[in-house]
C-alpha cells in the first residue's frame, strides 16, 4: 500500500489543502453556533416531559426502556425468489422487520415486458408485477407475524392492495397486517422521480389508501411522509424537516377533504428521514420536528388526542453522506449517524452498508450494517434512559433554533401558494437543484470537509472494497418468463371485469379505489394494466423542466 | 475554457429519478457559457438521439444511477448512428462501477464523470473532449 506523496497531492489539486484546525462555527443549515451556550440563552419551559405534549423529549414516557427501535434493513433485488432468500437470512439473523426495495418498472407502473422497462427489470429492487410475484416473495413467511415496509410511492396503493391480497391468500386476517408503505407522492415530484399521475388524482389515491387502511388494516402505516429524498437531493436538515411537515399538512388537508377525521387518521401518519453527519443538528432536527408537528396538529386542526399529535418516524443512516473513496470509512459514518438517530428518538432505523454509495450491498456489507445497530443497541448503553440529552443547554438551544427555521420554510411555501402549486410549477425542484449545486461546490472548494474525498486522500483509495455484488444476469429473463406464464394462464374475463370496475371508480371522486385495486390483484391483473387504466382516466404528470 | 457557445444536451434515460447530478452539471455548464438543454426524466434513447439531432448539439450527457448504463449507452450509440449523427459525443455520469469503464469507452463513451470529481474537473474534462 503506497502512501500519498506530495507530488500526488499536487497533481490531484484539491488534496493539497491544509485541513482546518478549528471546527466550523456554522452548522450545515446555516445556524451560527456560539462558543458556549449558557443557561440564560435557553427557555426550558417549552420542553415538557417524555410522552407528553409537545413531545420534545420523545413520544413514549419510557423511551427505549419499553422497547428498542425496530431494526429494519432495506433489501430486495432481482427476482422474488432471490429476495425471499435474503429476507429469510435477515430474519434468521435477528432482524425484526422487513423492508422491500422494488425495481423501477414496478415503482413507475410498467410491466417488465414494456419497452420503457427493459433495461431496469430487477436492477434496484425486486420486480413485483402481479400477485403471483408477491406470493413468491412471502413464501414461507407469515405476513401476520412480521412488519413489512415497502418503499413505494407512485404505485403504493397497488402494492398495498397486493399485500392485502397476499394476506387473504395466506388466510391471515387483514387487521393483523403491520408495516408501512411510503405512499408519499409530493416528494417524488421534487426529488425521487417515480411520479405517474398529475398531482390532484395522486393526492386522492393516497388519501383513499390511508382511509381504507385505517378501517381494514388499523395497525398498518399507509403513509410515510419522507424528507429523506429531498435531503439527499441537496437541501439542509432544517429544509428537510420543513418541507416534509409542509407535505404532511397537505396530506392532512386532502384527507379531511375526502371525509377523514383528523383525530383518527393522524394517529397513523408516520415520517421518514435521512440522518447525515452533523451529529447535533441531526439530533435536534428530530426533537424540533416532533415538537413542531404536535403544535401544528393541535393549533391548526384542534387535535386533542395525544396519539394523533405524535410524530412517529423512521430513519436511514447513510445516503449521500456515504462516499466511494476509502469506502470502509462509511462504517464509521453510519455508526455516528445511528447514534444521532437513537438520541433523536427514532422508532425504526435502517443503516446503509458501506458499499451502498456505489452498488447493491453484498451479504457481508449488509451484515456489518445490521451489526452496527446491534452494537449500538446492546453494547453502548445509549438507550438506557429517555432522551439523555434533554436539558443540555446546547441541545435545547439548537432545537429551538431549528424549529424556528422549519416554521420559516413552511411559511415560505404557504406564501408561494402551497406545496401542490410549488411542485406543479417546478419552483421547489429548482430551489433544491440550486441547493445541491451549493452543497457540491462547498465540498469541491474544501469548505466542507469530506474525509478521503477532499482531504486526507490516498492514491489507492478506491481499492480494498473486496467482494462485488453481482446481479444474476438471468434474472431479467426469468422475471419476464414468469410474467408471461401468469399473463397467459390467468382468467382473462376476471381481469377485464376487474379493470373495467376500476376504470369506472376512477372517474367517480366519491369512490374509494382500494377495494377495486384489491379485486384486480386477486384476478392477477398486472401493475402495468392497473396503472394504464388509471392513466386513461387521469392522464400523466407533466414534469416542469426548469433550471 | 471554450465551453462558451457549445451546445450540450443533458439527459435522464431510463426510469431512474435521481436527477441531482444531472442538474448540477447542467447548471454548471450553463454558468460556464454553454447552451444547455435538459430533457427531464424518463426519456428513451431514441427520444434523446432525436432531440440531440434536432437541437444540433455537440455532446450528449447521460446521467444514470440504476445500473442500466450498459444497455442505455449501447442503445443511444445505435440511435445516433441511425440518425447519421455519430459525430455527437457522449459522456456519462452517475453510479458507474470502475470495472465497466473500459467497456463503456469501447462502446463509444468519451468521458465518465462520477460524484467524486469536482464540478470544475468535470467541466475541464468536457471542455477537453469537445476541443479535440
Amino acid at each position: 500500500m503506497s502512501r500519498t506523496t506530495k507530488a500526488h497531492l499536487e497533481q490531484d489539486g484539491p488534496t493539497e489543502r491544509t485541513p482546518p484546525d478549528k471546527p466550523n462555527p456554522v452548522t450545515p443549515s446555516g445556524i451560527e453556533v456560539p462558543v458556549v451556550v449558557t443557561p440564560d440563552m435557553v427557555d426550558f419551559s417549552g420542553i415538557g416531559q417524555p410522552g407528553q405534549y409537545p413531545f420534545t423529549r420523545g413520544i413514549f414516557e419510557t423511551g427505549f426502556r419499553g422497547r428498542l427501535w425496530t431494526i429494519r434493513q432495506y433489501s430486495g433485488f432481482g427476482t422474488a425468489e432471490e429476495s425471499n432468500k435474503r429476507y429469510r437470512f435477515l430474519l434468521d439473523q435477528g432482524q425484526t422487520g422487513l423492508s422491500v426495495a422494488l425495481d423501477l418498472p414496478t415503482q413507475c407502473g410498467y410491466d417488465p415486458t414494456d419497452p420503457m422497462a427493459r433495461a431496469e427489470v430487477g436492477k434496484v429492487g425486486v420486480s413485483l408485477s402481479n400477485l403471483a410475484e408477491v406470493e413468491l416473495l412471502f413464501d414461507g413467511i407469515d405476513v401476520g407475524g412480521i412488519s413489512t415496509s415497502f418503499t413505494i410511492n407512485g404505485t403504493a396503493s397497488i402494492i398495498y392492495a397486493m399485500y392485502c391480497a397476499v394476506a387473504d391468500k395466506q388466510g391471515v386476517p387483514r387487521e393483523k397486517l403491520t408495516g408501512t408503505i411510503q405512499n408519499d407522492i409530493l416528494k417524488e415530484y421534487v426529488a425521487r422521480g417515480t411520479w405517474i399521475f398529475p398531482v390532484k388524482p395522486s393526492m386522492r389515491l393516497i388519501a383513499d389508501t390511508i382511509l381504507f387502511s385505517n378501517e381494514q388494516t388499523p395497525r398498518f402505516n399507509a403513509i410515510s411522509i419522507a424528507g429523506a429524498h429531498v435531503r439527499d437531493a441537496g437541501c439542509t436538515a432544517v429544509e428537510e424537516m420543513g418541507y416534509t411537515l409542509a407535505n404532511g399538512l397537505a396530506y392532512t388537508d386532502e384527507l379531511i377533504r375526502r371525509g377523514g377525521e383528523v383525530e383518527k387518521f393522524a394517529r397513523r401518519l408516520s415520517f421518514f428521514f435521512y440522518v447525515h453527519m452533523d451529529f447535533f443538528e441531526e439530533i435536534c432536527k428530530f426533537r424540533a420536528g416532533r415538537r413542531l408537528w404536535a403544535k401544528l396538529m393541535k393549533e391548526r386542526y384542534g387535535v386533542e388526542d395525544p396519539k394523533a399529535q405524535m410524530f412517529r418516524f423512521g430513519v436511514v443512516c447513510g445516503g449521500s453522506s456515504l462516499i466511494g473513496a476509502q469506502p470502509h470509512n462509511n462504517i464509521v459514518r453510519v455508526g455516528t449517524e445511528t447514534m444521532a438517530a437513537v438520541l433523536g428518538g427514532a422508532q425504526s432505523i435502517f443503516t446503509c452498508a458501506f458499499d451502498e454509495a456505489f452498488q447493491i450491498p453484498t451479504e457481508h456489507s449488509a451484515e456489518i450494517a445490521l451489526r452496527t445497530q446491534q452494537i449500538i443497541a446492546h453494547e453502548s448503553g445509549i438507550a438506557r434512559t429517555v432522551d439523555p440529552l434533554g436539558g443540555s443547554y446546547y441541545v435545547e438551544w439548537l432545537t429551538d433554533q431549528m424549529e424556528a427555521g422549519m416554521m420559516q420554510v413552511i411559511e415560505e411555501i404557504e406564501e408561494y401558494g402551497g406545496v401542490e402549486k410549488a411542485v406543479e410549477d417546478g419552483w421547489l425542484q429548482m430551489k433544491i437543484a440550486q441547493r445541491a449545486s451549493e452543497r457540491k461546490r462547498a465540498g469541491d472548494s474544501g469548505e466542507t470537509v469530506i474525509v478521503g474525498q477532499n482531504y486526507f486522500r490516498r492514491d489507492d483509495q478506491n481499492e480494498g472494497i473486496g467482494e462485488v455484488f453481482k446481479l444474476d444476469p438471468q434474472a431479467t429473463a426469468r422475471v419476464i418468463e414468469k410474467f408471461e406464464r401468469v399473463r397467459d394462464t390467468r382468467d382473462t374475463a376476471a381481469v377485464e371485469s376487474s379493470l373495467a370496475a376500476l376504470e369506472k371508480a376512477a372517474s367517480d371522486d366519491g369512490e374509494n379505489l382500494v377495494p377495486y385495486l384489491i379485486d384486480c390483484c386477486h384476478a392477477y391483473a398486472t401493475v402495468g394494466e392497473m396503472v394504464a387504466t388509471l392513466k386513461g382516466q387521469w392522464g400523466e404528470f407533466e414534469e416542469p423542466v426548469r433550471l | 475554457m471554450s465551453l462558451k457557445g457549445k451546445r450540450i444536451l443533458i439527459a435522464k434515460p431510463g426510469l431512474d429519478g435521481h436527477d441531482v447530478g444531472a442538474k448540477i452539471i447542467a447548471l454548471a455548464l450553463r454558468d460556464a457559457g454553454a447552451d444547455v438543454i435538459y430533457t427531464g426524466l424518463r426519456k428513451s434513447p431514441d427520444y434523446i438521439a432525436r432531440v440531440a439531432v434536432d437541437e444540433d448539439v455537440d455532446a450528449v450527457g447521460l446521467s444514470m444511477l440504476s445500473g442500466s448504463h450498459k444497455e442505455i449507452v449501447a442503445e443511444t450509440v445505435q440511435c445516433l448512428e441511425a440518425l447519421d449523427a455519430s459525430d455527437i459525443k457522449i459522456f456519462i455520469g452517475g453510479t458507474i462501477p470502475a470495472e465497466d469503464h473500459k467497456g463503456l469507452k469501447a462502446a463509444g463513451v468519451c468521458g465518465i464523470y462520477t460524484a467524486e470529481m469536482t464540478i470544475d474537473d468535470v467541466l475541464s474534462a468536457i471542455d477537453k473532449e469537445l476541443a479535440a
